[in-house]
């Protein structure tokens, strides 16, 4: 029978999101057991907000100093031991995930799926490649544990439950390397809300113009309590930093509300919002790819139509 | 030094990739296949680092059929000294090319490899990440900017937060994204050389790498396609369109 472990994503003490959402692709797959690993220097607070998630059986920690920072070369032998007994090991397809994930599966020896969007079965999953301009059915080896990155916008977050799962710190004997250091982290402002789980998103793109020039779209999204989100292009170009980045390399997301201003609609881009519920394009062109895929398209210049957007709010 | 970099082909980005209607693949019948475009940018990070004087050698490895020869030779016209082509007919996944690449590191020596942060046909994004596990060495995946000095790599990561500089001890591995420079254009002059740089041919089987693959591939389907949506006239039509769908 199945038993999943969903390692965990979470930063300054906070658990990510993308941990309920691995949790409801876990308990797609209809298992026994789905228990949620936490590895960092101090578990407390982040063990409490997993236990709550509906459908955990178990919290596990691993609390040491060395765990502070998430760097896959410290945490991958630990998550390989506690593997142990798992069919399944899942992470958020997010850059946390898709650093350890591979470096885990490599350790174990077996192959990994990345980004599943759907479970078809125990061993068999949907995934996207080229770009997300073909999904594959994928079928592994039911005799070997399958490692797995969660496409985070095909699935819900897992509600909080009235219960909480048990948490139980894991004693793991394994010697970690030291050849790999944390520096810093230069975060990004996190005022607004947060691009990856944001219920609306407004975002620019090459056509925005300039770094001054992008104060329309954020001021447009805090009007209207959107994260901001950008276009390849936009950040080569530094109107943003590279965490505003939405596409096939960026981050895939799946507001209920997506609006691409000044954003040509490439295919690379495209992927990033498939999942979008309602998708709104502002393009001066409009033979513009983008308005193939909008629900709602508006043709004309973006600097005369987001006042006026404004104005009618 | 040595720097290994990973050179895979790809179907071209520009390409629009049609899915067969039998769901057995997707059309590749005449497209256009180019460099992987992280591998480009992988590449131009190790020339940089040899115009530098940090890498005194630069070996692009690609693992594919017999005719990936040319692309190879786009490599070396790029600037790398010389190419090792392990030739296989089947497409190799993640684990394979992985345990490919730790075989040539323990022949070569290399005291970097530099590979993409993901392929653009598998998406895969894994490769880096398991060589790095099976050599034991650390892993800078995702890199925007790359130093290296007294023995180790300054790397600042472009992770999902922001940006993350780790310090990784020689050798490691490395893997690029996309503003980590922007590649160098081949010269014509350079295509003349690039034919008498040798591209050294190893036959998969050869390499005794375990090369069972766990996962198999039994569908490809078009995605989902969204249907195409109305235009409206003007900000305010946008706005009541919006409120009606209770999205404002
Ligand atoms: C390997 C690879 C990975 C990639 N990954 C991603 C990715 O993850 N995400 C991504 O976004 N891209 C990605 N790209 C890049 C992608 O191919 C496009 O180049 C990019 O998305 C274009 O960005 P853009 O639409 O902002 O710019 P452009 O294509 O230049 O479009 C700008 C648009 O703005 C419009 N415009 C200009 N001025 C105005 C105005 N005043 N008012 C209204 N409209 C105006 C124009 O009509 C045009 O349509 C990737 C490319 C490669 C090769
Ligand atoms: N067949 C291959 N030939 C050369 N390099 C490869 C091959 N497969 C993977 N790589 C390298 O590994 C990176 C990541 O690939 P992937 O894990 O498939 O997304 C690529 O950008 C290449 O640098």
């Amino acid at each position: 029978m199945s038993k999943i472990l969903v390692v965990a994503e979470h930063l300054d003490g906070k658990l990510n999101s993308s941990t309920a959402r691995a949790v409801s692709a876990a308990a797609a797959v209809k298992p026994d057991n789905i228990d949620v690993l936490i590895l960092a220097d101090s578990v407390d607070t982040i063990a409490t907000d997993a236990s709550k998630i509906e459908g955990v059986s178990k919290v596990l920690t691993v609390a040491r100093s060395e765990n502070s920072h998430p760097l896959a070369a410290v945490l991958a032998p630990q998550i390989a031991k506690a593997a142990a007994g798992y069919s399944h090991v899942f992470f958020p397809s997010t850059t946390f995930g898709k650093d350890v994930a591979p470096r885990v599966a490599a350790l174990l020896g077996v192959a990994q799926v990345s980004d599943v969007m759907t479970m078809e079965a125990a061993h068999t999953f949907t995934r996207p490649i080229y770009a997300g301009n073909a999904i594959i059915t994928v079928e592994a080896h039911p005799d070997h544990a399958v490692v797995a990155t969660i496409r985070t916008a095909s699935w819900p977050a897992a509600g909080s439950g009235s219960q909480s799962a048990t948490i139980e710190a894991l004693s793991l004997d394994v010697a970690l390397p030291t050849h790999t250091r944390f520096i810093k982290l230069r975060q990004g402002n996190s005022d607004r809300p947060d691009l990856q789980s944001a219920g609306k998103v407004v975002s620019g793109g090459r056509g925005v113009g300039s770094k001054e020039n992008f104060d329309i779209i954020y001021k447009l999204a805090d009007k209207i309590g959107a994260a901001v989100g950008a276009s390849r292009a936009a950040v080569d170009a530094g109107y943003v930093p590279n965490e505003l980045q939405v596409g096939q390399t960026g981050k895939i997301i799946a507001p209920e509300l997506y609006m691409a201003i000044g954003i040509s609609g490439a295919i690379q881009h495209l992927t990033g919002i498939k999942d979008a519920g309602t998708i709104v394009a502002i393009n001066k062109d409009a033979e513009a790819p983008i308005f193939e895929i909008a629900d709602l398209g508006l043709v004309g210049d973006l600097f005369k139509l987001i006042p006026e957007l404004e104005q009618a709010l | 030094m040595k720097i290994l970099v990973g050179y895979k082909r790809v179907v071209d980005y520009n390409v629009r990739i049609q899915v067969k209607p039998d769901g057995s693949g997707v059309v590749t019948d005449g497209v256009k296949l180019s460099a992987n475009p992280f591998d480009d940018i992988a590449l131009e990070e190790a020339l940089r680092l040899r115009e530098k004087g940090v890498a005194e050698e630069v070996i692009v490895v690609g693992i594919g059929p017999a005719d990936l020869t040319a692309h190879l030779r786009n490599g070396l016209a790029m600037g790398a000294n010389r190419a090792i082509h392990v030739v296989t007919a089947e497409a190799v996944q993640p684990l394979t090319a992985a345990r490919v690449f730790l075989k040539l590191i323990e022949k070569e020596q290399p005291g970097l490899v530099i590979l993409g942060k993901q392929a653009i046909d598998d998406d895969a994004n894994q490769t880096g990440q398991m060589l790095a596990a099976l050599w034991d060495r650390p892993q800078a995946t995702f890199a925007g900017k790359v130093e290296i000095a007294d023995g180790k790599a300054t790397v600042t990561r472009e992770v999902d937060a922001g940006l993350e500089v780790i310090e990784a001890e020689l050798p490691a591995v490395i893997t690029t994204d996309l503003r980590l420079n922007e590649p160098r254009f081949i010269k014509l002059p350079d295509i003349m050389k690039a034919k008498s740089k040798p591209i050294d041919s190893i036959e998969l089987a050869s390499l005794n790498v375990e090369a069972h693959d766990h996962l198999k591939t039994t569908h490809y389907a078009a995605p989902a396609k969204r249907s195409k949506g109305v235009m409206v006239k003007d900000a305010a039509e946008l706005v009541a369109a919006l409120k009606q769908k209770g999205l404002l």
